[in-house]
């Protein structure tokens, strides 16, 4: 019978693969575009000869829906947002606890450190370690909106068709502290969550035409400010200081409620097969030689100590340019995501979406 | 003016140039009301661009098209009163029989009533009156034909013109369609124009054939005339069938030519109409297979007549159309009709024969140098 | 082994691929999708079995509005599509010279040449405020301010009927080419003018062309992504959208599995209705085509 020798044949040739798969290492990373530059990997591979890297990039959403659609399989190590372990873990057990022990966490900030801990601590078990970490706030064309100041004047008619945001759950959060609510403190009421939900959706589709369009990725919303059609706008701290280095103008703004921070963790896939191969790579990009060229990738700064010095000159400048001393003292770190909170904000999302015009 | 009325169409020098190439050249001809004119040529003559031209798909360069006495130049083809059976009948797949024949009325703005009992009228006029509510599909091809002719006469048509409608069909039913056709165009009593390349169609149906070649006319007249006195080398030899040679003309006085073909045959024959050969000219001669007697010997030919004598090369059995091919001395094949009875007396291959024709019935055209 | 054998397995091996295709690639996800359509999520890691997901649609006006517009927009860019891209094929099958052809039908591929994406980039770049067009007719002085042309229904209308308009032209190219030019000849010879040829003759025979491209282009269109995304405006929304918030970023994929059911049967009744209307049928338009 042919069909029995190409059976035999199929085996062989899959147990040869195994085998040479087996003998060098891989290290499998899902994370964000910028979080593992070409260099960065190359240096890595230098150092531990026996360990490949393969790379996929992603973002929180598609990070979490890729492991929950494998159970947590398929990579070795993963870079969601501090906001988006705890409930997903508890939803859909897609991580598993680190050690500790083995991660040099004296580097880190402590203040990063124990924010990301206090988030991701199910069980006793700590689930995530802080890589990078950044923040959401406004952007604007200071020549020509010189009084944007919180999130509210995005919606202010002095501005009116010159303005942009991302429809999605930052600038409900940022709407919501705008209007003198902490939405984080609500999240362990959800009724009062739903209210406050409410009254920030009657906001934005009022403030709808307003609007000159919702941006959705980094490229459209930096055609829109460097073309002038929009002169404020709700942004990631990185993209404004991209921006801020092809006209001083740009700025990043931190609302006066507080820009809204965000950390990029280290978190073990619960399937995944190389967590030695993980520590090493978290230990590896702590090194402030190392930060310096991911920070020049990313655009954000890491949660080591020191790390504002470790920020390219350009980066260290536009910053500089953005934030005072008070600022980041005013920080709001996004508050976990308890389950049924995506949900309500899905929908709040969908009736500005739906709704036409204010 | 009034004379004009006797023909329904009228077609004077027209001319059709497609780039540097001349379709039609210069073609003038009346056809009388109620008659069946065909065109006949070979494919490629020029006579489906006269037609189209009749039909108003295309302009002439140049010459007038008159139907009913009136030019029709600038009249478009939907409101000429022209229909058309086209080549494959062109009938609609996505309608059935009765809206088939339906459509032109409509075109025209017929009330219901009026369509319905036109419709009915043709259908049984031609002998299908039951097919109305039949899809194309399920016509038989002779089917389809009458169709194709009914619908275009239910519009009461001054001229029909045929594209080699008979062209798609079998032998069989094509030799019945020439009857019925002939048949429907008497009944109809309408002015059928016919195209076609099979000479057998032209001669069996018209009143008038019109011979074509090269975008031109070789001649109009009725199927005797061209078949007896074809006016040219080409109407012969396209016509009907015939014996061929070249040869150079020895002697030529009154009516009788001699000539001597390139093989060395010797033969006595007459000029062609409109043809005065002269001493040393080279002509065609043509004589057709059922003018030549075979013989075996034995009666004397009439004093004048050519005889031959040759071996039977094969038979050609078609019953009453059997043929015989005979070997000259020189070497020439010559085709000769044969009554075969089956009888003892019937020549057999291999036997020598004696090949006896008048020359009233070897016709002389001057071979044309550039064919 | 006999004859029959070989046979046998050679048409049982020839078969396996597209079996296996049909199975792995189309059959399994579907069912799949169905039991977690058919999923309610109750708490954490807690689902029942139920209709929940599809009430839920029927209880928010906002999905099926964003349904019926994705749907209606869907119609309304297949008929332009129809009415754009008849001329095109009926000049590309029954006017264009044989060379010609080929180079027309060249320049209906060449924007698939590219991806869905660069295609809607370079619709930005062209109608942005300060893109190609408002800045040309600034300078032509037909403007004297810069107008947005981007970020409506309109712009998405336009991009949706460019992308897709090749998925009408071919399958009414093909039934027009098999159309014999007598037939429109015999349409003006019976007495017929240019609209009743079009209307009596040419439409009619090519409408198996038309329903078959007609479905193509609005199941393309219907379940097409990122041209009504990075086109559409602050308001337009679609329903593909819809389903990707609900898989991406609320989590639901129940609700999203549900969505995606919905969509396909929403689309395939829309097909349906067209068939009947139109008194085609599938075998005899997409399947002939």
């Amino acid at each position: 019978m042919p069909s029995r020798k190409l059976t035999a044949a199929l085996m062989a040739a899959t147990i040869l693969t195994g085998a040479t798969a087996a003998q060098a290492e891989t290290l499998r990373l899902l994370t964000w575009g910028s979080y593992a530059p070409e260099e960065v990997v190359k240096l890595f591979e230098e150092k531990y000869p026996d360990i490949d890297v393969e790379v996929t990039f992603s973002n929180n959403e598609e990070m979490i829906a890729k492991l929950r659609a494998t159970g947590g399989a398929g990579y070795d190590l993963a870079q969601p947002s501090h906001d988006r372990i705890y409930a997903a873990q508890l939803e859909y057990n897609i991580y598993k606890p680190m050690d500790l022990s083995k991660i040099d966490t004296s580097v880190m900030q402590p203040k990063l450190l124990d924010g990301v801990k206090a988030n991701t601590t199910i069980d006793g078990a700590v689930y995530s370690v802080p890589h990078q970490w950044g923040t959401s706030g406004l952007m604007a064309d200071k020549t020509k909106a010189p009084d944007v100041k919180g999130w509210g004047d995005l919606c202010d008619p002095k501005y009116a068709g010159k303005t942009s945001m991302r429809l999605k759950r930052t600038i409900l959060l940022g709407t919501a502290f705008a209007m003198g609510e902490d939405p984080f403190a609500a999240y362990a009421d959800l009724d009062k969550y739903q209210a406050i939900l409410d009254k920030v959706v009657d906001k934005l589709i009022a403030c709808k035409d307003n609007i000159k369009t919702y941006w959705k990725g980094g490229d459209d919303l930096s055609a829109l400010m460097l073309s002038g059609e929009v002169i404020a706008s709700e942004t990631w701290d990185s993209t404004a200081y991209r921006l801020y280095n092809q006209n001083p103008n740009i700025v990043f703004v931190p609302p006066e409620t507080g820009a809204l921070a965000w950390i990029d963790t280290f978190t073990l896939p619960r399937k995944g097969k190389a967590d030695e191969a993980a520590y090493k790579w978290i230990n590896f990009v702590l090194q402030p030689e190392i930060v310096k060229l991911m920070s020049a990738s990313t655009g954000s700064a890491a949660a080591v100590k020191g790390s504002k010095e470790l920020l390219p000159d350009d980066k260290k400048a536009a910053f500089a340019a953005a934030f005072s001393d008070e600022d980041i003292a005013n920080l709001q770190f996004f508050a976990n995501i308890p389950p049924g909170v995506e949900d309500m904000e899905g929908k709040a999302l969908e009736k500005i979406k739906a709704a036409t015009g204010g | 003016m009034n004379a004009s009325h006797d023909y329904d169409l009228e077609c004077t020098g027209v001319s059709k140039n497609f780039g540097r190439l001349r379709a039609v050249d210069e073609v003038s001809f009346k056809i009388p009301s109620g008659s069946f004119f065909s065109i006949l040529g070979p494919s490629g003559c020029g006579k489906t661009t006269l037609m189209r031209m009749i039909a108003g798909f295309e302009d002439p360069t140049a010459g007038d098209v008159k139907i009913k006495g009136t030019s029709v130049l600038n009249t478009p083809p939907n409101k000429r009163n022209v229909k058309m059976v086209f080549q494959h009948l062109a009938l609609f797949p996505m309608m059935n029989v009765y809206e088939n024949i339906a459509y032109g009325l409509r075109c025209n703005g017929a009330g219901k009533a009026e369509i319905e009992q036109k419709v009915k009228r043709v259908l049984e006029r031609i002998a299908l009156p039951d097919v109305g509510e039949r899809e194309i599909h399920q016509l038989s091809g002779g089917q389809k034909q009458r169709i194709a002719i009914a619908r275009c006469m239910v519009l009461d048509p001054d001229v029909l013109l045929l594209d080699e409608p008979l062209g798609a069909l079998d032998l069989k039913l094509r030799e019945a369609m020439k009857i019925e056709l002939k048949l429907l165009q008497h009944q109809f009593n309408t002015t059928f124009v016919y195209i076609t390349h099979d000479q057998s169609e032209a001669l069996v149906m018209s009143d008038n054939v019109a011979v074509m070649n090269h975008g031109k006319f070789e001649q109009i007249g009725s199927p005797q005339q061209l078949y007896h006195n074809p006016a040219s080398a080409f109407v012969a030899g396209f016509v009907g069938d015939a014996n061929r040679w070249k040869g150079r003309v020895l002697e030529a006085a009154g009516g009788g030519i001699r000539v001597e073909t390139a093989a060395g045959l010797g033969l006595v024959g007459t000029a062609g109409s409109g043809q005065s050969p002269q001493t040393g000219d080279t002509v065609e001669v043509f004589v057709r297979p059922e003018f030549i007697r075979t013989g075996k010997g034995g009666a004397a030919p009439a004093a004048n007549h050519n005889h031959l004598e040759g071996v039977v090369d094969s038979l050609l059995f078609n019953g009453a159309n059997s043929r015989v091919l005979v070997r000259t001395g020189s070497g020439e094949l010559i085709e000769a009709d044969v009554t075969l009875t089956g009888g003892a007396d019937d020549v057999q291959p291999g036997e020598t024969v004696i090949l006896t024709w008048s020359p009233d019935q070897a016709l002389c055209f001057a071979a044309r140098a550039d064919r | 082994m006999s004859q029959s054998d070989i046979k046998r397995l050679s048409l049982i091996l020839l078969f396996m691929p597209f079996a296996l295709w049909i199975l792995l690639l189309i059959v399994l996800p579907h069912i799949g999708m169905g039991v977690l359509a058919l999923r309610e999520k109750v708490a954490p890691r807690v689902y029942e079995f139920g209709f929940g997901n599809f009430i839920e649609f029927l209880q928010e006006p906002i999905y099926w509005n964003t349904l019926l517009r994705t749907g209606s927009m869907s119609l309304l860019v297949t008929a332009l599509a129809l009415l754009a891209g008849f001329p095109i094929a009926y000049y590309i099958a029954k006017v264009a010279g044989w060379r010609t052809r080929g180079a027309l039908f060249l320049l209906c591929l060449v924007p698939l040449w590219v991806s869905d994406l660069i295609r809607a980039f370079g619709w930005i770049l062209l109608l942005r405020e300060t893109g190609v067009v408002s800045s040309m007719l600034q300078t032509i002085g037909l403007l004297n301010a810069p107008v947005e042309l981007l970020y409506n229904d309109v712009t998405v209308v336009i991009g949706l009927v460019y992308t897709v308009i090749l998925f009408m032209i071919v399958p009414l190219v093909s039934t027009l080419d098999g159309m014999d030019d007598a037939m429109i000849e015999a349409g003006y010879n019976l007495g017929g003018n240019g609209w009743t040829v079009l209307r009596r003759i040419i439409i009619p025979y090519a409408m198996p062309g038309i329903v078959s491209g007609c479905i193509i282009v609005f199941m393309l269109t219907a379940g097409s992504y990122l041209t009504p995304i990075l086109l559409g405006g602050k308001n337009s929304s679609w329903f593909t959208e819809t389903i990707y918030e609900q898989f991406i970023t609320r989590y639901n994929w129940e609700s999203g599995a549900a969505f995606g059911f919905l969509l396909l049967a929403f689309t395939s009744f829309v097909v349906w209705l067209g068939l009947k209307l139109s008194r085609q049928t599938l075998a005899g338009t997409i399947a002939r085509s």
